[in-house]
């Protein structure tokens, strides 16, 4: 994955639109954030492989980016996005990594599922 | 200190590292004494979140590394039967019980073993880690009493100590402590800052705590309380 460049990003972005297509929304804090420090409050959230239509979506702002996409009937949105690439299956792996090199937020999109 | 006897050990986590961190010492003590070890890791940890900035791997690819990091780890530890069970990570405790339960009872049917290593439920932290641990202890406790296997658990929570007191088992691995090393490298994408930080306290004199490299720690475990 490389940061994101708000042109390119976009385009792969397009190139989704109007598509069925197999989402992967992910947000973490770790397991472990309680462990660390009791006050913390840990929620998260997971969804893989829900398969949705957009009609288009748009990466905004300065790093980290906000993506969102417009469906039919509602909004998928990502913020937090720092890094993407569209990897060797022609999936695009967008994902949010904090200053430790951390995952923080993923969203990925691709027109086959993702494995299990 | 010798080591009581085993005829198979089983040891059952659900994260590659899980292992190398608790019980690295303790498995390549028994491989050097020819007891045979199997090891079912229930997922690839999958959701791991050190990708790295800038990253080394992608939310996909982590898996396959991880696979690669366990296969090297068991050779530093010198297990040479890994199962790798194919849950994902951080489902776990959302699998049917029942399902677990069954499948700790088909390894413990196939390798009849008289010691099993998985982690204290209720104070592993992890979910995955709670949901294994009460796997392994339902799927013992069915079993006729005098069939069973001793089963340690690995309880590291915050409160496990001032609940529990001080664990029961306490192996010295000193003599391994290199082996234990190598596995716990062989994880580098879970590893690598510490390892380093290690580095940093070697070369200021103050290496990390005996806790890592000197003694693994485990509970014996009552089925029936
Ligand atoms: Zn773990």
């Amino acid at each position: 994955m490389k940061e994101v460049d708000v042109n390119e990003l976009q385009q792969l972005i397009n190139s989704f639109a109007n598509k069925d297509v197999y989402i992967h929304l992910e947000t973490t804090n770790g397991s472990y954030a309680t462990h660390y420090n009791e006050q913390f409050f840990n929620a998260s959230a997971f969804l893989r492989n829900a398969k949705i239509q957009y009609e288009h979506g748009k990466v905004v702002g300065e790093s980290p980016h906000r993506v969102g996409l417009k469906m039919e009937h509602g909004w998928v949105y990502a913020q937090g996005i720092t890094h993407y690439e569209l990897d060797e299956h022609g999936r695009l792996l967008m994902a949010g990594l904090n200053y430790e090199g951390k995952l923080a937020i993923a969203l990925q999109i691709s027109e086959t599922p993702f494995s299990y | 200190m010798t080591l009581e006897q085993q005829r198979h050990i089983l040891v059952v986590f659900p994260h590659p590292d899980d292992e190398a961190f608790s019980s690295a010492g303790l498995i390549r003590l028994y491989r050097n004494m020819g007891v045979p070890v199997t090891y079912a890791c229930l997922t690839l940890g999958e959701m791991g979140r050190n990708l790295g900035n800038p990253p080394f791997a992608t939310r996909e690819s982590l898996p396959e590394i991880r696979r690669k990091e366990l296969e090297e780890a068991c050779k530093a530890m010198g297990i040479e039967d890994l199962r790798m069970m194919g849950f994902r990570d951080k489902t776990i405790e959302f699998e049917d019980n029942e399902k677990m339960v069954q499948l700790v009872r088909n390894l413990i049917d196939e390798c009849n073993p008289s010691l099993i290593i998985t982690f204290l439920p209720g104070y592993a932290v992890h979910p995955d880690h709670d949901a294994t641990g009460r796997a392994v202890v339902e799927a013992v406790r069915r079993m006729d009493r005098n069939a069973r296997p001793t089963v340690y658990g690995v309880g590291f929570a915050n409160n496990t100590i001032a609940e529990k007191g001080e664990p029961d088992v306490v192996i010295d691995i000193m003599s391994v402590k290199e082996d234990k090393l190598k596995a716990l490298q062989a994880h580098a994408s879970q590893t690598a800052w510490m390892i380093e930080e290690n580095q940093k306290r070697i070369d200021e004199g103050q290496p990390m705590s005996d806790s890592w490299f000197h003694y693994e720690k485990f509970y014996t475990i009552n089925v029936d309380e």
